[in-house]
């Protein structure tokens, strides 16, 4: 089979769930060696595609390929060149963190030798050392996570789907997390994460596909996606209402924003620092009484706003996050 | 990265190794989790104190003493017990994400089920072991030699396979953990209530009775009773065999079935 450049070759994925249509004609190619993130709301779609990609659901429609296997025709051969970390850490918590990263290659079916090797090499890689005769029910969020990523590369799969990396991760546990998986690119794999977050899909991938109830809506790197979604804003508080409404006059721009409630406004900010200045010593000869300055970068909010005209957070969002708390106890 | 290999071996190879491997893990929790290695043999000792000194002694068992009666039934009763642990072993996999986990390995992933019903074989081995010691402290006098004490064994293992694999499809078809427990009880408690493991059966009402009498706990009771206290045997032996036997091959057939429909094709 002539090898294509592409890792990851899905077309036209459609999944319902019953009557619910979860995925409704998604594509997606990867290049290999490349990192992608699939960024979406809570409901889009992201985790049913990761189960399709990585063989535990079918398709109702569409194909995928990976490394020209057909996922569903030859699943056995796809699962011996994947990693999968699921959405929720899926580590047995009555062994210990060596005897996962252990089961797990024995399940991979290397030999023995290679799986002592691999899982001492990998208890250090991810600073579990410490922690790794102590039952994994034991573990901190962090560390499980950790753990639960080390087990997915025992078998140092060429392809990897992490389902929401770092959620629930402090930002310390958060950058380990980016440094790993860039580590990871750097060496060669192939990576598709999903995320709901733009700042996470920034600094980790190369492309990023956005998807919304099952289709995508856009596609592109970073810095493309957040000039569709508007510039950074810049947002004051102020004392008085009499000092709100001084400001609005001051500033009168078409991309004003007035939160009464809060005795606030945003205006978007294209020239940066010099530009607030201005905006403060105008509001200082004025008089205005300025109580708290922000400024803020287009987040994943403000992306959806503009692409699909409504807010990011899905209208079952709230039984989505209570599902989770459930699934992680 | 150098990069690792499945190592080249046979599939046969690879599927005991993958068996071997999850009841390996499945075992550890006898162990580590003592809570539940505990509460499978409280619950029976509770009713053997019970009934042998509560309830025991209004209650008529010709030929035997009550508690020579009551001990078959009572170690039938803890292995249909024990053999429910596969259920919320399968439900808690499901529920952690683990069979996912296998299932994107190139293993036989349903060898998470043979996991849990070989550790409930170990476990129920385990927890009879216990109950008969308990039985002689409390006055049970059985009269078996080595023989049938290894046909004792026989009887419970199959019994507690047959019980293990249909708690599997229980564990695979419920969604939470507190209701696979539930869905087991309601189960476990009328088979093993409705038989002639505490009272004999010929007390019962005529409806209760033809069930009581036919169902295949009573069977499995009556080949313990008789080979431990010499009650008849007549067909039980062969019927308690029999029907955990079929029990075994339709639940395990179902079992394989719903978990590879299941976990791929929905
Ligand atoms: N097995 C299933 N049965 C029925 N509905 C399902 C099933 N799996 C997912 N869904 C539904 O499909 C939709 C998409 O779910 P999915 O988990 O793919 O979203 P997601 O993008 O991963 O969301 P999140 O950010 O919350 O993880 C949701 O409405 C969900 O309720
Ligand atoms: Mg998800």
């Amino acid at each position: 089979m002539a090898k294509s450049k592409y890792a990851i070759q899905a077309t036209n994925i459609h999944k319902s769930f019953g009557k619910l249509e979860v995925l409704k004609g998604l594509d997606l190619k990867i290049h290999r060696g490349t990192i992608v993130a699939l960024l979406g709301p809570n409901g889009a779609g992201k985790t049913t595609m990761v189960r399709i990609l990585s063989t535990l659901l079918r398709p109702d429609k569409g194909a995928v390929s990976i490394e020209g296997y057909d996922v569903v025709k030859d699943a056995h051969s796809v699962r011996s060149i994947i990693g999968l970390t699921g959405q929720y850490a899926a580590v047995d918590e009555y062994l210990t963190g060596r005897e996962n990263l252990r089961m797990m290659g024995r399940l991979y079916h290397l030999s023995k030798e290679d799986t002592l090797r691999r899982s001492e090499e990998l208890l250090e890689q991810f600073d579990i050392v410490g922690a790794a005769d102590r039952y994994a029910k034991t573990y901190s969020g962090g560390m499980r996570r950790r753990l639960d990523l080390a087990a997915s590369l025992i078998a140092t799969p060429p392809i990897i789907f992490l389902d929401e990396p770092t959620t629930g991760l402090d930002p310390r546990s958060r950058l380990a997390m980016w440094d790993i998986i860039q580590n990871l690119v750097t060496q060669g794999t192939t990576i598709l994460l999903t995320t709901q977050h733009l700042e996470e899909a920034d600094r980790l991938a190369e492309y990023i596909v956005v998807i919304d109830e099952g289709k995508v809506i856009a596609g592109g790197t970073a810095d493309e996606l957040k000039s569709k979604a508007g510039r950074e804003r810049v947002q004051f508080t102020f004392e008085r209402d009499s000092d709100l409404k001084k400001a609005e006059k001051i500033i009168d721009g078409k991309t004003l924003e007035v939160d009464k409630k809060l005795k606030g406004l945003s205006v978007s900010n294209d020239k940066g620092v010099a530009r607030v200045r201005q905006l403060l010593e105008k509001f200082e000869n004025e008089k205005v009484r300025v109580t708290g300055m922000s400024l803020s970068k287009p987040t994943l909010d403000d992306v959806f706003m503009k692409l699909t005209g409504r807010k990011a957070t899905h209208k079952d969002s709230h039984d989505e996050s209570s599902d989770k708390k459930e699934a992680q106890l | 990265m150098k990069r690792v290999k499945p190592e080249p071996r046979s599939k046969i190879y690879w599927a005991l190794s993958d068996f071997a491997v999850l009841t390996k893990r499945s075992m550890v929790y006898i162990v580590r989790n003592m809570d539940q290695a505990l509460s499978t043999v409280f619950m029976p000792i509770m009713f053997l104190m019970l009934f042998r000194y509560v309830f025991g002694g209004a209650i008529e068992t010709p030929g035997v003493s009550y508690v020579d009666f009551l001990f078959a039934g009572i170690l039938v009763q803890t292995a249909a017990f024990g053999a429910t642990y596969t259920a919320i072993g399968v439900t808690t996999d499901i529920r952690r994400g683990i069979v996912d986990r296998f299932k994107s390995l190139p293993m036989v992933s349903s060898a998470v089920l043979v996991g849990h019903t070989v550790t409930d074989l170990v476990r129920n081995t385990i927890s009879a072991v216990i109950m008969v010691l308990v039985g002689l402290l409390v006055g049970f006098r059985p009269e078996a030699n080595a023989f049938e004490w290894l046909l004792v064994l026989g009887i419970l293992m199959v019994f507690t396979f047959a019980i293990s694999w249909l708690s599997a499809i229980m564990g695979l078809l419920s969604k939470t953990v507190e209701g696979v427990q539930w869905m087991t009880f309601v189960f476990v408690f009328p088979v093993t209530f409705i038989s002639s493991a505490f009272v004999p059966t010929a007390s019962m009402p005529s409806a209760l009775r033809a069930f009581a009498e036919n169902q295949p706990v009573t069977h499995v009771i009556e080949a313990i009773r008789s080979l431990t206290v010499g009650t008849p045997m007549g067909s039980h032996g062969w019927l308690a065999l029999a029907w955990s036997l079929a029990i075994l091959i339709v639940s395990y057939l179902a079992a394989v079935y719903i978990f590879k429909r299941k976990t791929t094709a929905n």
